[in-house]
């Protein structure tokens, strides 16, 4: 159970620092705010699941050596184009859903889940919606495509058939959870940077 | 401090981002507990990312003195909580109150602050703070922040 929170938390810090990413410079002065808002949601999923896991999230979450994080590397991924970056936020928003509902039903952590579930019903919505403006597009289209077997890797082996019906994909070999891609150095680096370099009881 | 004391104290409160509400308008305190001389209050955030967390725990700590305040992260707090007195005071500084859960389930209705009309158009759905959405009122011609029924 514990390593199933940890690969959730972490999926929502990772997802929640690459969607920060977009903050200033969206396409949209609209999807800069939208952006910076689920990203914040999304970290905020992660620092409450890590402090079911531990005293000290922010130790969780940044003083892990790189191969010790749990998070899928369908959120890894570095993704410079819009196109690709809507095509993950709707995957992962229909895979994290089939998660989410799963942990709503278990007695220690289901009030959290269902806390978790009733904010992400906004970010579903806007994925929903720029998925009906982008669905016929062919780098759109290309983007899924790409992207569908990491988008399988963030679910359990036995949620990846509910997970292709809702997508509406046929199920293929997923990019399971548990290497790390190549771009995940650089952000591992990034993210603990401030961490690493503080002296040991820093205070903030 | 007895508990009505307690209560009124945090009536005083201002929610740091909508400061025209109480954290008690807000509904996020979900009990206040004085047992010898003891104050315990639990608090529920609205939105788990939110930065004014600390902040609201810290207020409460320094209104009552010695309290101790525990965070309770469950499914209990939603915009339903926001008390009737809290509504009216969102509405009278012009951002729309969330609609009960039911109600919006079901009619998806958008009701201008301002004029009243339902006839309102979403511009994005999130605002300066993730509890809010932008929405444009083409009768009075005003842009309003709707905050979100979660």
């Amino acid at each position: 159970m514990n390593e199933l929170l940890l690969g959730l938390a972490d999926d929502e810090l990772v997802i929640g620092w690459r969607d920060s990413e977009w903050t200033g410079i969206a396409p949209l002065l609209e999807e800069d705010v939208a952006f910076s808002s689920i990203a914040q949601n999304e970290i905020g999923h992660a620092r409450a699941v890590y402090e079911r896991l531990t005293d000290d999230a922010d130790a969780l979450a940044f003083d892990r050596p790189l191969d010790e994080y749990r998070c899928a590397p369908l959120v890894e991924l570095r993704l410079l184009d819009w196109g690709r970056t809507i095509a993950r936020r709707w995957l992962y928003e229909v895979a994290d859903e089939i998660r989410i509902s799963a942990l709503m039903e278990h007695p220690d952590v289901g009030g959290l889940a269902a806390k978790i579930n009733r904010e992400e019903a906004y970010h579903r919505m806007h994925a929903e919606m720029w998925r009906e403006r982008l669905r016929d597009e062919p780098r759109f289209r290309d983007a899924v495509a790409e992207l569908w077997p990491y988008a399988l890797g963030v679910v359990l082996p036995s949620q990846r058939e509910e997970l292709a019906a809702r997508a509406g994909l046929d199920e293929v070999e997923a990019v399971e959870r548990g290497s790390h891609t190549d771009d995940f150095a650089p952000l591992w680096d990034e993210m603990t940077m401030v961490r690493r370099s503080a002296p040991a009881g820093s205070r903030w | 401090m007895t508990a009505e004391q307690v209560w009124a104290a945090l009536e005083e409160i201002p929610d740091p981002e909508i400061p025209v509400v109480s954290l008690v308008d807000l509904g996020v305190i979900r009990s206040v507990d004085v047992s010898e001389g003891h104050v315990h209050v639990e608090f529920t955030p609205t939105f788990l990312g939110c930065p004014a967390l600390e902040f609201m725990k810290r207020a409460i700590e320094d209104k009552v003195p010695g309290v101790s305040v525990e965070v309770i992260q469950d499914d209990s707090w939603s915009t339903d909580k926001i008390t009737a007195a809290g509504r009216e005071k969102l509405r009278a500084a012009g951002f729309a109150p969330p609609a009960p859960r039911l109600v919006q389930i079901q009619a998806q209705v958008h009701r201008c602050p301002y004029c009243g009309s339902t006839d309102t158009k979403l511009e994005n759905i999130f605002g300066p703070t993730p509890c809010r959405s932008l929405r444009y009122c083409p009768s009075c011609r005003q842009p309003f922040e709707q905050f979100k029924t979660i």
